[in-house]
C-alpha cells in the first residue's frame, strides 16, 4: 500500500508527512509529529483523551484518519499557549486544581477550548454537558468544572485574553 | 486498536462516489462520520479494502426548506442539526433526538446518513425518521429514487440501500404548526446507546388526537412504528389511560436483545415507559395538557 | 507555630503544612509536557503486542508463528517454548503463586497471554498477532466460584495438582487458594448460640476494575554493550519492579534502572508485573533494541488487576437495644486463574480482619477461603487498601441491616456501637490496634450539616406516597500506611519507606523518595512538609521519585501508604537535617545548641533578640563553615518503619431519589466529612476526596467485570464498563475533622483511599434504605438502573396509577 502525502497546519505551523491511509490521527501526531501532548486512554472512541481541534470542531483523533486531516487545522495542547503566555484555561486549570495525573487534561484543554467558544458563558451543567465526552478517572469533574469557569470568566473580562 | 491496511478515496462528488462504489464492490465501504466504522475497523471486526471517504463532497450537506419538506444532506453532522434555526423552528424532533446521541466530539463527526444507513437499531435517527415520515433519497448507478423510512428498515444492519448506492438526503415533511414532538431516551449514561427510546410527532384538532406517529429505538432487529398504538390513540382525547393502553401495544412489538443494559423484560417495560413518557411531552408541547 | 503577624508572614511565605499551595507538577500537564511511558521516544524502538486467549479455558494444542514471521517488519514471535530455557515462561506472583507469562499447553483465562509479536512498529506488530495461529481445544470453564470446589469442577491448575500449597497455607481442593480463619471462633459460636436478635445476610462485592485513563505499558531497553537493563513502565512500586526484574532475569540489581516516569492514575492497577513487562523485557535483553509494549483499554480491562469479587456473608449478634456482642463472617474470594493479587500484608486477605469496622465489638471470627476460577488474576487494587472496600462494605451494611431489624434508626445505632474516644488506642477483637479517633464526633457533625431529621421526615412523607428515596449513612474506619515490617513485607523486603534530602548551598534543596506519585502531587506535598520542617520555602524544595537510580529504597504507594510512611521518613530525614543545622548554628552563633529555640525559618537564641540564624544562611554555612569534627553538607536519609498502621476514619451521608418507573437513581446530595489527621495541604485533599467518591459511584452505581457461563467478558470495554461523565457524577460536598495520628511524626494518616472505602457503602446502603421499609434487606450492587428496577418491579412498585 503507497503511503499518501499529507499536510496541514499544525498550532499554526505547517506540517507535512508520508501516512498510510490506516494511520490514525492521534498516532501520526504522536509518534510522527512527535507531539505527545494528546494522549490515548481507550479504543472505542469514548474516553476523550485524544481530544485535538480539527477545522475549528472538537473532534476525537482516534477516530480520525491522518489523512482526512489532509489541507485542514489542526490545533493540540502544543499550541495553546501564544507568546510565552498561558491561556486562561491553563491558567484555569491551575488554580482550580482542575487536574491530578493530568492524563485526561489535554483532552479537556481542547475540548474547553472549543467549548467556551460555542458557549461563553456557560452555567456549571451545560459546562458539564459539554465537555461530557471527556472522561476523568481523579478529579470526579468538580474542579474541571470551576477551571472551565475561570477562564470563562477571565476570557469575558477586558484585556482578559 | 489498529485498523487494516486499505485503500482510501476522497471523491469529490457523489457521481464519483458512486463510480467507485461500483467498481469496487463489496470489497469497499462508505465512510461518513467514522465513529461507528473507524472503531469496529480498529478491533478488526470490519475489514474494508476500500474506504470511499464522502467527507468532500460538499453537495452531501446543508438544511434547507422547499416546497413543504425540509431536505437534509446525509452528510450533515449531529451537531449541524442540532445548531439548525430552521429544524428548531420546524422540525424541533430532529435537534432534541441528536442532542441525545453520543457525545459533543462525536456529533461533530457523526452524520445524519451514517445513523440512518449503518441499519444500527442502536441508533437513534432510524426511530425519528419513522416518526418523522420521512424519505430518503438513494443514489445509484441507475439514477435517483426515493424510499419512505417506512420500509427502508429490513432487519440487523440490513437495510434497503444496496450495495451501490448512497445515500444522498433526508426529506422531511414539515409537521403543521403546533405540533407536538418528543424523543424519550433512557440510557446507562451520557453517550450510551439507547436501553429504549421512543419518538413521537402529533397533531392535535382541538383536544382530540388527529394524527400520532409512534416508533421505538433499539426494541427489536429494526426501529419499529407502534402502528396499533397509533391507530388506539388517533381520534381521540388523549387521557392517561389511553396513553397506558397505547404503551402497552408498544410493548407487545418489542423484541428486545439482551445485553448488560437489561434483559427482555426490563426493556420491553421500559420502551413502555419512555412511550408513555414521549406521549406526554408531546401531548404537553401540543397544548394539549 | 507562628504568633506575631511577623511570624506569621514567613510561615505563609514558605507554603508548607497547612498551605493550600498550587501544585507544582502543573506546568508540564497542562502544557502537554508530561512524561508518560508512551511519550518515551528511544531510538531504534520495536513494539510488542501480545497474542491473546479468545477462551476462558482451552488446552493449546498447536502455535503457528511461521505466517507472522514472514511479515516484512517482524522482528520475533515470542511463546512459552521460547521463554522455556531462561525459565521464564512461569514468574512468581507477589501472593506467593507463579503465574504463566506466555500460557504453556493450556490457558486459563480469556485474553490470557499466548504470544507476543515484536515488529517496527505498532501497526505491524497488530497485523502480525493477527497473523499468529493459535490451535485451540477448549475446556468446560469454571466461572461460578461457588462450584469451584465441587467434586467435578474443571481443574484449572494441572501445574499445583498434587501441591498442598499454593504459598497461603494447606489447601482443601484443587481450585482452592487458601482458607484464612482469624479470631476467636468459639467464642464467637458461643455469643451468637445465646444471642437475644441475630441477623445473617449474604452479600456480594462484585468485581470491578481500577480502569486508570493510563493503560498499562513499558519501554524495555537493554543496552548489550554496557550490559544495562533500563524499563521505563507504569509502575506504582518501581523499586520492586526492579527486585522483581533481577530475580527474574538473573541480572543484578546493580545493572537494572526502573523508571517510572509521569504515571496517568495508578489506583492499584499498576502495582503488580504483568507478563506484558517481562515479555518487553525478555525481547530487549535478546534482540539488543528497546522494546515497547503499550496495552489496549480492552487488554487492560480484561487481563490486568481487577478488584473485589467477595462473595460474602455476615453475622452480627446483639441485644436488643442494637448492642453488637459478635461478629461472624464467611468470605468465598474469587481469585481469578493465578494468585497474583499485590497486597503486602501476611495474610492471604490483606486487611480484611478489620471489618469490625468502627465498632466497639467484644469477639469476632472471621473466615475466608480463595479459590481459583478461569477469570484474570488479581483481587487487591482499586484504592481498596488491601481489602478493606470489602470488610467496611461488610460492616457496614451488616449494622444497616440490624437497625432495619430492630427498628432502631441507622444512624441512632452507630451512635450506640461506635469506639468511644477515651477507649484510643483501642485493640480490635481481630487483633488491630487503632491510633486515635472520635466517631461520634464526625457523625454529628455530618448530620447536622445535612439536617438528619429532616431528611428522615422528608422521607416518612414520600413513603405514603409511594416514592423512592434512600438516605445512606457510612461511618468508616481505615487502615492504611502499610506498613510494620512485622506485619508486611513484599517478597521479603519490609514495609517501610525512605526519605534522602540534600539542601544546597544557597539554600534550595532536592529530596528524593521510595514513594511515586500517579496523581497525588507529591512534588507538592513532601515539599511542604520539608519547608515546614526546615524552614525553606516549598517553592525551592525539588521532590523526585520513580528513577531507582537515585531515589532511595522504597516500597511505592498503593493503599495510602505515601503520607503516613512517606511523610513520615521525610519528616524524620528533614528534623536529621535540622538538628545539623541547629549545631551549625549554635557555632555561628557561639552559643550552645540547647540555648536555641526554633522558630519557623531560623534558630533564635533565647533571650537575646535579634541573635538569630536562618536556616539558608546555615546552608551556606554547612559548607565552608562548620563546628570543628563535623563533616560538611547538609543531607540526611531515613529509612522508615512505621510502628502501626494510621487509621482515618469518616461519616458519609448520601441522599438519593429513585424513579420508580425506570430504577434510575439521581444522587441529591453527598456529604462526606474525612478525618486524616494533620491536613498538609487542604486543596489536594479536597480533590482526592473529589476523586475517590467518583469511583466509589461508578463502583456501587454501574460498574462490574461481567462473564457469561462460559467464562467470556461481557463488559471489557469502555462502551459497557460504566465511567461516569460529568454529567452523571454528582456534586460532592466535603467536610473534616482533625484527630491526628499519636505515632506519626506529623499526626498525619493518609486520605486518598477512604473516600473509595468509605463512598461504596455509602451510595449503596441508601439504595437499600430506600427499600428497606419494604422489607428489602439486600440489594445487590452495582446498582444500575435495570437491576434497581427488579426489585421496584418485583414489589409492584412501578405500577402506574
Amino acid at each position: 500500500m503507497a503511503k499518501k502525502h499529507i499536510s496541514f497546519t499544525l498550532n499554526g505551523a505547517a506540517v507535512e508527512t508520508l501516512v498510510e491511509p490506516r494511520e490514525l490521527l492521534i498516532h501520526v501526531l504522536r509518534e510522527e509529529l512527535r507531539q505527545t501532548g494528546s494522549h490515548i486512554g481507550c479504543e472505542t472512541s469514548h474516553c476523550g483523551a485524544c481530544t485535538v481541534d480539527l477545522n475549528g470542531k472538537s473532534v476525537k483523533s482516534c477516530t480520525v484518519l491522518a489523512v482526512q486531516a489532509d489541507g485542514g487545522e489542526v490545533l493540540t495542547v502544543e499550541g495553546l499557549a501564544q507568546n510565552g503566555q498561558l491561556h486562561p484555561l491553563q491558567e484555569g486549570f491551575m488554580q482550580e486544581h482542575g487536574l491530578q495525573c493530568g492524563f485526561c487534561t489535554p483532552g479537556m484543554l481542547m475540548r474547553s477550548y472549543r467549548f467556551l467558544q460555542e458557549n461563553p458563558k456557560p452555567t456549571d451543567d451545560e459546562v458539564r454537558m459539554g465537555m461530557s465526552g471527556n472522561l476523568c478517572r481523579c478529579t470526579g469533574y468538580m474542579n474541571i468544572v470551576k477551571a472551565v469557569q475561570y477562564a470563562a470568566k477571565k476570557i469575558q473580562t477586558p484585556g482578559g485574553k | 486498536m489498529i485498523p487494516g491496511t486499505f485503500d482510501y478515496h476522497a471523491p469529490n462528488s457523489v457521481d464519483e462516489a458512486i463510480k467507485l462504489l461500483s467498481s469496487l464492490g463489496d470489497e469497499a465501504k462508505l465512510l461518513a462520520g467514522g465513529h461507528s466504522l473507524l472503531p469496529m475497523m480498529k478491533m478488526r471486526f470490519a475489514n474494508p479494502q476500500h474506504l470511499i471517504d464522502l467527507n468532500r463532497i460538499d453537495k452531501l450537506r446543508g438544511i434547507s426548506e422547499q416546497g413543504g419538506s425540509i431536505h437534509i444532506g446525509a452528510m450533515t453532522t449531529e451537531n449541524e442539526l442540532i445548531a439548525s434555526k430552521l429544524l428548531q423552528e420546524k422540525c424541533p424532533l430532529l435537534p432534541e433526538a441528536a442532542r441525545l446521541i453520543s457525545d459533543p466530539q462525536v456529533r461533530n463527526c457523526g452524520t445524519i446518513g451514517g445513523d440512518i444507513a449503518h441499519g444500527d437499531p442502536g441508533n437513534d435517527h432510524p426511530a425519528v425518521m419513522l416518526a418523522s415520515e420521512a424519505v430518503f433519497v438513494l443514489q445509484g448507478p441507475g439514477g435517483e429514487r426515493m424510499v419512505a423510512a417506512d420500509g427502508f428498515f429490513h432487519g440487523l444492519y440490513y437495510t434497503e440501500l444496496a450495495a451501490d448506492e448512497i445515500l444522498t438526503e433526508i426529506r422531511i415533511p414539515i409537521p403543521p404548526k403546533g405540533s407536538g414532538y418528543a424523543y424519550s431516551k433512557l440510557k446507562r449514561k451520557t453517550g450510551d446507546f439507547a436501553t429504549a427510546a421512543t419518538a413521537v410527532q402529533l397533531q392535535l384538532d382541538g383536544k382530540t388526537c388527529k394524527k400520532i406517529t409512534i416508533a421505538l429505538t433499539n426494541a427489536a432487529p429494526t426501529a419499529l412504528r407502534a402502528k396499533e398504538a397509533e391507530a388506539l390513540l388517533t381520534g381521540k382525547s388523549l387521557d392517561e389511560a389511553l396513553i397506558e393502553q397505547a404503551a402497552q401495544k408498544a410493548m407487545a412489538i418489542c423484541d428486545p436483545a439482551e445485553d448488560m443494559r437489561g434483559d427482555r423484560d426490563y426493556k420491553i417495560h421500559m420502551a413502555g415507559e419512555m412511550t408513555r413518557r414521549a406521549i406526554r411531552l408531546a401531548l404537553s408541547r401540543a397544548g394539549g395538557n | 507555630m507562628a504568633t506575631t503577624a511577623e511570624s506569621m508572614e514567613r510561615e505563609q511565605k514558605l507554603e508548607g503544612i497547612g498551605c493550600s499551595r498550587k501544585r507544582k507538577e502543573d506546568p508540564r500537564f497542562i502544557q502537554g509536557k508530561g512524561n508518560y511511558v508512551d511519550d518515551v521516544n528511544l531510538a531504534g524502538t520495536l513494539f510488542a503486542s501480545v497474542v491473546r486467549s479468545p477462551h476462558a479455558h482451552a488446552r493449546i494444542k498447536s502455535i503457528n508463528k511461521a505466517k507472522a514471521l514472514a511479515l516484512p517488519g517482524v522482528h520475533a514471535v515470542l511463546t512459552a517454548d521460547d521463554l522455556k530455557p531462561l525459565k521464564l515462561h512461569w514468574m512468581p506472583t507477589l501472593a506467593g503463586d507463579v503465574q504463566a507469562v506466555l500460557a504453556d499447553e493450556k490457558v486459563c483465562f480469556q485474553y490470557q497471554e499466548v504470544a507476543v509479536v515484536i515488529a517496527d512498529n505498532r501497526y505491524i506488530a497488530a497485523d502480525g498477532v493477527d497473523l499468529v495461529e493459535v490451535e485451540y481445544e477448549p475446556l468446560p470453564a469454571l466461572v461460578d466460584p461457588h462450584k469451584a470446589m465441587d467434586a467435578d469442577a474443571p481443574i484449572i491448575r494441572e501445574d499445583l495438582v498434587g501441591k498442598d500449597e499454593a504459598g497461603q497455607g494447606k489447601r482443601l481442593h484443587n481450585n482452592h487458594i487458601f482458607r484464612w480463619e482469624v479470631g476467636d471462633k468459639a467464642g464467637t459460636d458461643k455469643v451468637f448460640a445465646g444471642a437475644e436478635v441475630t441477623v445473617k445476610q449474604a452479600m456480594l462485592n462484585p468485581r470491578v476494575h481500577p480502569c486508570p485513563l493510563e493503560t498499562c505499558g513499558c519501554v524495555a531497553s537493554f543496552d548489550k554493550v554496557r550490559g544495562d537493563l533500563t524499563v521505563y513502565i507504569t509502575s506504582q512500586a518501581p523499586h520492586v519492579v526492579r527486585t522483581v526484574v533481577s530475580i527474574l532475569s538473573g541480572l543484578p540489581e546493580s545493572k537494572i534502572r526502573v523508571i517510572s516516569p509521569d504515571i496517568g492514575g495508578g489506583f492499584g492497577n499498576k502495582v503488580g508485573v504483568y507478563p506484558g513487562y517481562v515479555t518487553a523485557i525478555v525481547a530487549s535483553i535478546v534482540l539488543g533494541r528497546p522494546v515497547k509494549w503499550i496495552e489496549s483499554r480492552i487488554e487492560n480491562l480484561s487481563t490486568t488487576a481487577f478488584a473485589r469479587d467477595y462473595h460474602m456473608v455476615g453475622e452480627l449478634a446483639a441485644d436488643k437495644n442494637g448492642r453488637i456482642k459478635a461478629l461472624r463472617v464467611n468470605v468465598l474470594a474469587d481469585h481469578g486463574a493465578f494468585n497474583s493479587h499485590a497486597q503486602p500484608t501476611k495474610w492471604p486477605a490483606g486487611l480484611f480482619s478489620v471489618c469490625t469496622g468502627s465498632y466497639d465489638i467484644p469477639v469476632a471470627y472471621v473466615k475466608v477461603d480463595g479459590v481459583y476460577t478461569n477469570k484474570a488474576p488479581g483481587g487487591v487494587a482499586y484504592r481498596c487498601s488491601f481489602r478493606v472496600t470489602e470488610a467496611v462494605h461488610l460492616i457496614e451494611r451488616m449494622i444497616d441491616i440490624l437497625a432495619q431489624k430492630l427498628d432502631i434508626d441507622k444512624a441512632e445505632i452507630r451512635f450506640r456501637n461506635f469506639i468511644k474516644p477515651e477507649q484510643f488506642p483501642y485493640h480490635t477483637a481481630l487483633d488491630w490496634e487503632y491510633d486515635s479517633g472520635n466517631y461520634p464526633a464526625a457523625l454529628k457533625k455530618v448530620m447536622e450539616a445535612v439536617d438528619y431529621a429532616g431528611l428522615r421526615k422528608e422521607q416518612e412523607e414520600k413513603r405514603k406516597k409511594g416514592e423512592l428515596m434512600g438516605i445512606g449513612i457510612c461511618t468508616f474506619t481505615e487502615i492504611v500506611g502499610a506498613g510494620p515490617s512485622k506485619a508486611c513485607d513484599i517478597l521479603g523486603v519490609g514495609m517501610f519507606d525512605s526519605c534522602e534530602i540534600r539542601v544546597h548551598p544557597t539554600g534550595s534543596a532536592i529530596a528524593r523518595m521510595g514513594t511515586q506519585s500517579t496523581g497525588q502531587a507529591h512534588e507538592t506535598t513532601y515539599a511542604q512538609i520539608i519547608a515546614t520542617e526546615l524552614g525553606l520555602p516549598s517553592e525551592v524544595i525539588q521532590v523526585e521519585e520513580g528513577d531507582t537510580s537515585t531515589a532511595p529504597y522504597g516500597l511505592g504507594t498503593y493503599g495510602s501508604r505515601s503520607t503516613p510512611v512517606g511523610g513520615a521518613a521525610t519528616a524524620n530525614a528533614a528534623r536529621k537535617i535540622r538538628d545539623k543545622a541547629r549545631k551549625i548554628a549554635a557555632h555561628l552563633l557561639e552559643v550552645s545548641p540547647d540555648d536555641l529555640d526554633w522558630e519557623i525559618d531560623r534558630f533564635k537564641v533565647k533571650g537575646v533578640p535579634g541573635q538569630e540564624k536562618t536556616m539558608k544562611e546555615i546552608a551556606w554555612a554547612a559548607y565552608n563553615n562548620v563546628p570543628a569534627g563535623m563533616e560538611m553538607g547538609l543531607e540526611a536519609v531515613e529509612y522508615y518503619d512505621p510502628p502501626n498502621f494510621t487509621y482515618p476514619f469518616g461519616a458519609y451521608i448520601c441522599v438519593l431519589d429513585i424513579d420508580r418507573h425506570t430504577g434510575e437513581s439521581k444522587v441529591r446530595r453527598f456529604y462526606a466529612l474525612d478525618d486524616c489527621g494533620t491536613r498538609i495541604n487542604p486543596m489536594i485533599i479536597e480533590g482526592q476526596i473529589h476523586g475517590g467518591l467518583t469511583e466509589a459511584y461508578a463502583v456501587a452505581m454501574g460498574q462490574l467485570i461481567a462473564f457469561d457461563a462460559n467464562g467470556n467478558l461481557l463488559s471489557n470495554s469502555l462502551m459497557d464498563y460504566f465511567v461516569p461523565t460529568a454529567v452523571e457524577t454528582p456534586k460532592w460536598e466535603t467536610d473534616f475533622t482533625v484527630t491526628p495520628s499519636p505515632h506519626h511524626p506529623l499526626g498525619a494518616k493518609g486520605v486518598a483511599e477512604s473516600p473509595h472505602v468509605g463512598g461504596i457503602p455509602c451510595f449503596t446502603n441508601a439504595v437499600n434504605d430506600a427499600f428497606s421499609h419494604l422489607g428489602v434487606t439486600q440489594i445487590e450492587m452495582p446498582h444500575t438502573s435495570f437491576n434497581v428496577w427488579k426489585t421496584i418491579h418485583e414489589l409492584g412498585l412501578d405500577k402506574q396509577v
